[in-house]
């Protein structure tokens, strides 16, 4: 630890207050404008949008241009599109696609 | 009380995926603020009030460099800026939500804000303490998990390489249940193609302020080209949805 324990209680507190406003932001903001025709538009489709990013947000780090070209990603994420078509299981499709996922980086693509 | 039981019963098999990606997620968590010297109560009082794992995973470099809040608190702002988008589209949702709002939206991670916008309640289950249930599960699974980690540190034997992917699998399957479950892709299809626009231009560290900017003007500027021009009002999902609150 470089920082005193004052020093790392007033970061935490930093942060915690920083994620706390960019919670409640929305919330405060829009606290009464429900009649706004823009703001009920994108409250309809922004948890769709929202959850697009999301997918893209938790594949950032995969590297398409060198050895293994996101296969292990591409290949689970495939399989889970498919059972989640075929059987509709959200548990069932969660964890067969991460148990294919960890096969496939802990034993063939290594 | 029995409300509050069946929401309980109701909420939980909603949270399993993430209970098992918060549990592994905290503990490498742990384990990380461990190694760099920091000790359970630490641990825990951040995943206790912060309980975000992306911001928390960033404060490490905070606590571990120069001692300087300023910049602790604007590149947290930016790390979490995505929440903005949670509570626009929550808005409706929590409106009565009394007293039991302001921890909701406190405890709004990304896992939370899929399962509440893509999840209602069986039949008879209070919708407010169902999606209470869900948070508070939520958070304790990241507290456990993360405190575990700080104990436990590095003794950790199996090999958990790859376990993350849970979270990735979980966005997957609600963005897939979404696409089922609606004609209109198009938010979809803006949601994840600007992202991935500004990915490749911007880079891993930076895109996610420009995603949003894009998807946010993408959206708004649909409803002015000709062939969407009642898009504003009455789009698919709209309808959709309002017909699912219909049904139940």
């Amino acid at each position: 630890m470089t920082l005193t324990a004052v020093q790392t209680l007033v970061i935490v507190c930093v942060v915690a207050l920083a994620t706390i406003i960019t919670r409640f932001l929305p919330f405060v903001i829009f606290k009464d404008s429900k009649t706004n025709k823009y703001i009920n538009y994108l409250r309809r489709v922004l948890p769709y949008s929202a959850i697009g990013l999301l997918v893209v947000y938790c594949l950032k780090g995969v590297n398409l241009s060198a050895p293994v070209y996101g296969l292990p990603e591409l290949i689970s994420i495939v399989c889970i599109v498919f059972l989640h078509y075929w059987k509709e299981n959200t548990l069932l499709s969660i964890g067969a696609g991460t148990a294919v996922y960890m096969l496939l980086v802990q034993y063939v693509f290594k | 009380m029995k409300t509050k039981a069946d929401a309980l019963k109701a909420a939980f098999p909603h949270t399993i995926p993430v209970l098992t990606g918060f549990i592994f997620l905290g503990i490498a968590y742990g384990i990380t603020m461990c190694e760099k010297g920091f000790g359970v109560g630490w641990i825990f009082l951040m995943s206790l009030f912060v309980f975000a794992g992306s911001a928390q995973y960033v404060a490490i470099t905070f606590l571990t460099s120069a001692f300087n809040p300023v910049y602790a608190f604007l590149m947290t702002l930016m790390v979490n800026v995505r929440h903005l988008f949670y509570g626009i589209s929550l808005l409706e949702k929590f409106k009565d939500f009394g007293r039991l709002k302001p921890y909701l939206i406190f405890g709004l991670c990304d896992e939370t804000f899929s399962i509440v916008c893509s999840t209602n309640p069986p039949e008879g289950v209070d919708k407010k303490w169902f999606i209470f249930f869900i948070t508070l599960l939520d958070h304790c699974y990241w507290v456990t998990g993360s405190v575990i980690g700080g104990i436990i540190g590095s003794l950790i034997s199996f090999n958990t390489k790859g376990l993350d992917f849970v979270l990735t699998a979980l966005f997957v399957v609600i963005f897939v249940g979404q696409w089922k479950s609606n004609r209109d892709h198009k938010p979809a299809v803006i949601g994840v193609l600007g992202s991935l626009v500004c990915l490749i231009i911007f880079g891993q560290s930076h895109f996610i302020i420009p995603s949003m900017i894009v998807i946010l003007a993408a959206l708004m500027l649909l409803p002015s080209l000709p062939k969407y021009r009642d898009y504003l009002n009455n789009s698919e999902i709209n309808k959709m949805q309002t017909d699912k609150e219909e049904l139940r």
